[in-house]
């Protein structure tokens, strides 16, 4: 009983080190996304409160935390206090399994590629919940929108997992990382990176397929009746599933910890560096493309992500399996 | 142990009473909730046994997948206008009790036959055909299993539900005349000569256009 409870604690604190850093940096790429938007579009962006700008964030917190929470009447509470919870936790708990350098991850799982899946496929259900609890018709349009959108895109994203998978052998992250040692899977399956890209846009609901929320057309979505902190847990939330979809491009694609070329000054800096440089590299682009593309129809969406991703993910598992046996290549023996 | 114990029960309580009030509460979608919950706690009892595999898959496939499509169906019954009817004891003719009543009564044989298969898990690890080593993780073992032993049964349930997934989609095709789609090849193969047309109008007269 009492080594239990020493295991317990250095695990909280293990835990503490590794989300305290995660919650301070969505706060801060929120404040990034903003200002590299602003550049695109010759605006400022927020650069009032702090040196640039940066504890705007900060600033937004405390605004949400003394903002009143309004539940409405015809609602159903549970379900709708219930919503932003279950969200804001999906979007940590994937954190668990990033490796961010060699046995420098809190849990070294033999299935990790699969739990980081498994979460983000059940990221889907703070959404519905918030939309069909709000018991009003835009959340409820919105809901079922990113419900349908966000089931799409992981089909395909379950099928370039699989196409790095054929590559390494091993469901788990460190494997996955270490098996890029001498080419990141980013050059031999380019294609794939590129459509990984996009469905982590979709899956995120992050524009040009922000649809949920196209306020166009259902004002808010899903997030319309929400206010104060229930609304900041929700935007904290999207905002860690970004990053987490940035680092999750990053470990499949782009070699996780590991420096672009072996050679002196690169490797000296050490893994986690390399990580945050490559999720911040992937975040910045999402946030050029946020700035840059208008958003999708909906029609075009689903085509996109049924008919084009999906075939040629599938046939690219095809090319890849065929490469790796007919070289003799395939992992695992 | 002991925590392993602990942490046993609680998913354990959490998926029996789950599986209860998906049959208990009034509300469906309330209902779909617990299903999930109960998945949830399932799959968190298949890590704890060692079969993290089978536990991911699961939580991707059930929760994940099934689970959103009994949610979007549910949701779009019109819950309100269900209260009081949906469990009302308006007798309509008893035709889904003796089916219920078969159903269940074979499931708790099924429930029976497993159970007390149980006793003999030993012997009949001992005379499988295919060894199974337990070096490997699981999940390279299933595979090892899957894809050469059992090829033909996972070929054949694969086929199964390729067949089920094309019934579905052509019992529930229909064309409708009259939906203008997008094609795209039309629109990027649209010259200037086919879209602009130059007319000679006289004068105070007016041009018919498309006549």
């Amino acid at each position: 009983m009492d080594s239990y409870f020493s295991i317990l604690f250095t695990e909280v604190y293990k835990i503490l080190f590794l989300l305290v850093p995660v919650l301070v940096s969505v706060a801060m790429i929120v404040w990034l996304d903003r200002r590299v938007w602003a550049f695109v579009q010759k605006r400022r962006g927020p650069n009032v409160v702090g040196p640039f700008g940066l504890f705007q964030s900060l600033a937004d917190a405390l605004k949400y935390i003394f903002k009143e929470i309004i539940i409405p009447a015809s609602s159903n509470k549970l379900v709708f206090v219930l919503a932003p919870v279950v969200t804001m936790t999906l979007a940590l708990i994937s954190w668990a399994v990033i490796p961010f350098g060699e046995n420098f991850v809190l849990a070294d799982i033999n299935v990790g590629i699969l739990y980081l899946f498994a979460v983000s496929s059940l990221g889907v259900y703070g959404i519905i919940m918030g939309g069909w609890a709000s018991n009003s018709k835009y959340p409820f349009l919105g809901a079922i929108r990113s419900a349908a959108q966000m089931v799409s895109y992981e089909v395909s994203i379950g099928v370039i997992i699989i196409n790095v998978l054929l590559c390494v052998g091993s469901l788990n992250l460190s494997d996955i990382v270490m098996a890029q040692q001498n080419l990141w899977f980013v050059i031999p399956l380019f294609p794939m990176f590129v459509i990984f890209f996009i469905s982590a846009l979709a899956e995120t609901n992050r524009p040009p397929f922000d649809l949920p929320e196209a306020e166009a057309e259902l004002v808010a979505g899903y997030q319309t009746e929400y206010s104060g902190m229930m609304y900041a847990m929700f935007w904290l939330g999207e905002y860690a599933n970004i990053l987490l979809m940035c680092a999750m491009g990053a470990v499949l694609f782009l070699g996780g910890w590991l420096s672009p070329i072996d050679i002196f000054p690169f490797n000296a800096i050490p893994g986690p560096f390399w990580l945050i440089f490559k999720i911040l590299f992937l975040f910045i682009l999402f946030a050029l493309v946020k700035a840059t593309v208008p958003r999708y129809r909906y029609d075009q969406l689903m085509k996109l992500g049924w008919k084009i991703f999906l075939p040629f993910s599938l046939f690219y598992v095809v090319l890849t399996s065929s490469f790796l046996l007919y070289f003799d290549l395939l992992p695992g023996k | 142990m002991i925590a392993h114990t602990v942490f046993f029960y609680i998913f354990s309580l959490i998926a029996i009473v789950s599986a209860v009030m998906v049959t208990v509460s009034k509300n469906t979608v309330h209902s779909v909730f617990f299903l999930i919950l109960d998945f949830i706690s399932i799959s968190c009892l298949f890590i704890m046994i060692g079969a993290e595999f089978l536990g991911m898959i699961m939580l991707i496939v059930y929760v994940g997948a099934v689970a959103v499509l009994f949610l979007f169906v549910v949701m779009m019954l019109n819950v309100a206008e269900q209260k009081g009817q949906w469990f009302s004891s308006r007798w309509d003719g008893g035709t889904h009790i003796p089916v219920g009543l078969l159903v269940s009564l074979i499931i708790f044989f099924e429930l029976i036959i497993v159970i007390g298969g149980w006793k003999y898990k030993p012997d009949l690890l001992n005379s499988l055909s295919i060894n199974i080593s337990t070096q490997v993780t699981n999940t390279r073992s299933i595979g090892n299993v899957l894809y050469t032993d059992y090829i033909l049964l996972f070929q054949i349930s694969g086929m199964i539900l390729l067949v089920a997934m094309i019934g579905a989609i052509v019992l529930t095709y229909r064309e409708r005349a009259g939906v203008k789609r997008q094609s795209y090849v039309k629109q990027i193969s649209r010259e200037r000569s086919e879209g602009v047309d130059l007319v000679e109008a006289e004068r105070n007269k007016g041009v018919k256009i498309d006549a």
